[in-house]
């Protein structure tokens, strides 16, 4: 909150601009998408890429920053075990999703209506979607050697990843083939299960999707604590 | 019981530099111990080893007499570490740095609190608490690192260096410090480049070079083994050639200064008898270098190269 214009105000104003251009200007020309306007349609995808790309920003930022000031120093000498350390960097990311998340949110409020659908269902893919996207930030952070090495992964596999993971479109208007490669993208579980918890429309089996949620989380902590412990990119 | 040992440990880095050779050393609790080598010897590599910023290869490291391997969290939580290059967050004030690491130690806040400013009056950063630490200079932020790792008041504190850079004025407070911190009852390890703090501050010293211990005793003992040392004289008139003796080597600097080696069987009473014999006026003298330093230049030369 510290540099809450660099973190919290940048995410609402792009959130914004995409209300703005996909939902007021391009969604009337659309029309209705899964039973809702198109804007009440992206709204869930939109609020769920804020939330993907600031947990794993926060992550990623922090740890390499920590790293490049060689501050991380003053944790690594401490009695601190290699979970908490762990937990600690994803709480902060969780807590940064989860903000940035509750602006976009109020902000989709200026431009259409929501309904929450089940409440449990929303926060806990918030939840849990900031935890692995906060892991992932993790992973790259420690892995990374220079300021390009934390850029290129939001780049060049997050932000496709995000906007081909059913945020502005629902897969069933892809043709087959696309649709079966779709599914290999994990964005697609989050955003789906996120709508369903929202408009209660969903392209993906919500079993399936949290299924996919817990798998990632657990395979991307069982890494990051592996690291940890082996001292990737941390001690020499 | 011992504050540190190290047995046979070892360092070999990924692209295959041997960094430590097998390193056996013991530190007593209460000593004030220094640990000497040239660059690249491995001094900060056994001090990265006991605080776990650098894995070890092989060997065994008790602090304490809890062994790294078995309980590191136990062991580290004896340690306060003083690195040689500054390690703190640049965009926090002096005080969120001491009170945060208090959190990484599991202090209490109030309890923090206070030995945030204890240390903070006492290392004299009391007034700049609410500046950010990228505004210090390069002496307080020695001392800022010097408050921080005694925020849990550790039963070890090892220094890395933690004169360099320092003006003499400051460098001399904080020896002080350091001193009266050893007497009430801390462990002190020290690497320094500067052979008169290792000579004026400990009793014990282990010289390292090339990843082994060439020497490791006592100050005092090891200062017994300098078999000669180096005296420069201020001349009151000039001299044209310098005087001739079966007991002192002289040699002449310039017309007005005067260097003297005296082997340790000779007395300084002697060196002057001889110096009055050939009618020479001394205004002042002084040491040509520091008396470890001399030992220091040597042992290591004599070291050589690693077969």
């Amino acid at each position: 909150m510290r540099i809450w214009l660099q973190t919290v105000l940048p995410p609402a104003i792009t959130m914004s601009l995409y209300f703005v251009i996909f939902g007021n200007l391009i969604g009337p020309r659309i029309g209705t998408m899964g039973g809702y306007s198109y804007m009440q349609y992206i709204a869930p995808g939109i609020i769920m890429m804020s939330v993907i790309t600031s947990a794993y920003a926060n992550v990623v930022s922090s740890l390499f920053g920590a790293k490049f000031q060689r501050h991380i120093e003053e944790i690594l000498v401490a009695p601190i075990p290699d979970i908490l350390i762990v937990l600690g960097f994803v709480v902060g990311g969780v807590a940064r999703g989860i903000m940035v998340g509750a602006v976009v949110t109020i902000v989709a409020l200026f431009f259409t209506h929501l309904h929450v659908e089940s409440f449990v269902v929303t926060v806990s893919v918030v939840i849990l979607t900031a935890t692995l996207f906060s892991l992932a930030g993790l992973i790259n952070a420690l892995y990374a050697k220079k300021f390009d090495d934390i850029s290129i992964v939001p780049t060049f596999i997050l932000t496709p990843l995000t906007y081909l993971g059913g945020v502005f479109y629902s897969i069933d208007l892809l043709p087959g083939f696309w649709q079966t490669v779709s599914l290999a993208n994990p964005i697609l579980y989050m955003v789906n299960a996120f709508r369903y918890g929202v408009l209660g429309v969903s392209d993906i089996d919500i079993t399936v999707a949290f299924s996919v949620i817990g798998l990632f989380i657990v395979a991307l902590f069982g890494l990051s604590m592996r690291l940890m412990k082996q001292g990737t990119g941390l001690r020499a | 019981m011992n504050a540190l040992e190290l047995h046979a440990l070892r360092k070999i880095y990924g692209n295959g530099k041997v960094a430590l050779a097998g390193v056996n050393l013991l530190v007593g609790e209460g000593e004030f111990f220094a640990l000497l080598g040239p660059n690249g010897a491995g001094k900060s590599t056994i001090i990265g080893i006991i605080t776990s910023l650098v894995t070890k290869s092989d060997g065994q490291v008790r602090i304490f007499d809890t062994d790294i391997d078995v309980d590191f969290e136990t062991a580290k939580s004896y340690l306060g570490v003083v690195p040689q290059e500054f390690n703190f967050s640049q965009f926090e004030t002096v005080w969120e740095i001491v009170t945060n690491q208090a959190g990484f130690y599991g202090l209490e806040p109030r309890l923090a609190a206070i030995r945030a400013e204890k240390y903070l009056v006492q290392l004299g950063l009391w007034d700049k608490r609410f500046d950010r630490s990228r505004t210090l200079s390069g002496g307080m932020k020695r001392r800022l690192m010097i408050a921080r790792a005694l925020l849990h008041e550790p039963r070890l504190l090892i220094l890395d260096e933690p004169t360099a850079g320092v003006d003499i004025e400051l460098r001399r407070s904080m020896w002080e410090f350091l001193a009266e911190l050893n007497r009430q009852g801390t462990t002190v390890i020290l690497t320094t480049h500067y052979l008169e703090e290792a000579e004026r501050l400990c009793r014990n010293i282990a010289i390292i070079d090339h990843g082994q211990i060439i020497e490791n005793s006592g100050m005092k003992e090891l200062l017994a083994k300098l078999n000669a040392e180096t005296f420069v004289f201020d001349l009151a008139q000039p001299l044209a050639v310098a005087p001739s003796s079966a007991e002192f080597r002289f040699s002449l600097l310039d017309e007005m200064t005067l260097e003297a080696s005296v082997d340790k069987r000779n007395s300084i009473n002697e060196l002057f008898a001889c110096l009055s014999q050939f009618d020479i006026r001394v205004q002042s003298m002084r040491n040509k270098s520091n008396r470890l330093e001399e030992l220091f230049v040597t042992m290591v030369a004599d070291n050589g190269e690693p077969g």
